[in-house]
């Protein structure tokens, strides 16, 4: 028996075969992939993930490829790092933070690009596409490149200089779309019904996002194979957080943790907080928003599992909450300052909120807690301009750096 | 002149594979409710009975509805109408 049983509505539970489809004929519902868990439990173990290769691959049984040839760049098995000066400063004991920036492109879409590719082949793609706010982008093309397939990738026109080059480099097909993310991902749901390729975010969709369930289990099996108490996730589509949540919960039903008791928090831009704002009104009706935000990787106004992620935080006991873009600055200094890590606007909405969560009281001080970051600063370093140290210019003497020493 | 609707693939199997259609209806709601005296069954695949179904974007002339009247969006003649299912990304 295969691993892979086929695909399933997530709201009508219809059955339907692993092909390049993604969403429900009858009720629309996005479709998830279906797993025989059974026989999985029967082939994995602690000690076969711990011999693994060190990459979010060492989880091929919960990932939805049949082959063992997969197409990896090393993605995955990212630093878990106790963040004590961090914590220290925000007054919480065990603060940890899982640094995904280190990616082979410097953010965590290479785990959800390295599944879809490694599908999109196995189904028999040559072509592969994606609609992205900059980082799905870097990752599409570099992946692409290294499968030796071709890739159209598909970006608002004003990104980040650092995300345009960290994919052009690549050489994919890049088109620049004059609009913002939601255009764009309108635009490439048109395509995608016409064009024979593999949109890992559209067609693909079912098996992309599951690769973003490594990061749960990574963050269980470096914690010393139990679940955190509390983990801070920045939301976009929040498709991020629910399969951080599903990670959790398959290793628990496994058997491979104990018991997930779990608070998920989701953190947004004031700028663009569709997901927040549902949060705080109590309507699990997410209103799409037009984003106005320096995090560019999380705005997305009309977000497609913004209701999954609202009831994830909902069902948990987390908490939502927004950061200006002032603050998202401050998050990203601080963060560099305080832990060595230079993350892009994204981490910085995350430890904005982060901060806010602690101050007030909803994250408590003894309690477990991981904060994701899911990208890297160069990328951004447009936000960031203002708030870095400049160079003190001095003449190459001697007496000329006393004298700026003294002045320090 | 008619309004297009584009119909996304997974409801062109009723539509008998039409990528487009056309309506002269004059709201949103009147329109799902024509598409669904030529296509049967359309209705209900993209409305609750109250509202737009959750995971369906509709868009006309490029807008989302739920940014104008949501179903009482008026329909000029000659507009286009995209029916989107939502999709995931970043």
């Amino acid at each position: 028996m295969e691993k892979l049983s086929g695909l399933k509505c997530k709201e009508c539970g219809r059955k339907y075969q692993a092909k390049a489809i993604y969403v429900c004929e009858f009720c629309f519902g996005p479709l998830e992939v279906d797993y025989n868990y059974k026989q999985i439990k029967s082939h994995i173990s602690k000690e076969k993930i711990k011999t693994g290769p060190n990459s979010q691959w060492r989880y091929w049984e919960l990932l939805p490829v049949e082959t063992e040839s997969v197409i990896s760049l090393g993605e995955g098995f990212t630093p878990l790092l106790p963040a004590r000066n961090l914590g220290k400063l925000l007054g919480l004991e065990k603060l940890y933070i899982k640094n995904d920036a280190v990616n082979p492109t410097y953010s965590f879409k290479d785990r959800v690009v390295s599944v879809a590719i490694t599908r999109a082949v196995e189904l028999g793609f040559d072509t592969v596409a994606c609609a992205s706010t900059g980082n799905l982008a870097c990752s599409v093309s570099a992946y692409g490149a290294y499968a030796g397939i071709k890739s159209f990738v598909f970006i608002p026109v004003d990104l980040e200089k650092g995300k345009i080059i960290g994919a052009g480099i690549y050489q994919p097909n890049l088109i620049g779309v004059e609009g913002n993310y939601d255009q764009v991902n309108r635009l490439c749901s048109e395509i995608a019904d016409t064009f024979p390729w593999a949109f890992v975010n559209i067609n693909i969709r079912p098996y992309y996002a599951e690769g973003s369930k490594t990061l749960g289990f990574e963050v269980a099996e470096q914690l010393g194979w139990k679940a955190p108490e509390h983990v801070v996730i920045p939301l976009a589509s929040g498709c991020l957080m629910t399969k951080i949540y599903k990670g959790l919960k398959e290793f628990d039903m496994l058997g491979l943790i104990g018991k997930v008791r779990t608070k998920f928090s989701g953190a947004q831009a004031e700028g663009c907080s569709p997901i927040v704002t549902a949060y705080k009104e109590n309507s699990e009706i997410v209103k799409p928003v037009k984003p106005n935000t320096i995090a560019k990787s999380l705005a997305i106004g009309n977000p497609a599992d913004g209701y999954y992620a609202w009831k994830t935080m909902k069902e948990t006991g987390g908490f939502a909450e927004t950061v200006n873009d002032e603050e998202i600055i401050e998050g990203i200094r601080v963060l560099a300052e305080t832990e060595g890590i230079f993350t892009e606007t994204a981490g910085g909405v995350t430890v904005g909120v982060l901060k806010k969560l602690a101050q007030t009281g909803r994250i408590k001080k003894d309690e477990l807690t991981v904060a994701f970051i899911t990208g890297n600063g160069l990328k951004t370093q447009e936000a960031v301009s203002e708030a870095v140290s400049r160079p003190k210019k001095i003449a190459p003497t001697l007496k000329a750096f006393t004298e700026e020493f003294q002045r320090m | 002149m008619a309004t297009t609707v584009k119909i996304p693939a997974p409801l062109r199997k009723l539509t008998g594979n039409q990528a487009l259609v056309e309506t002269e209806a004059e709201t949103l709601i009147d329109l799902i409710s024509d598409l669904d005296r030529k296509y049967p069954g359309i209705k209900e695949r993209i409305y609750d009975g109250k509202a737009i179904r959750r995971f369906i974007n509709i868009f006309v002339n490029g807008e989302d509805v739920r940014f104008k009247d949501g179903i009482k969006t008026k329909i000029t003649k000659g507009s286009d109408v995209s029916i989107v299912p939502a999709i995931a990304g970043g």
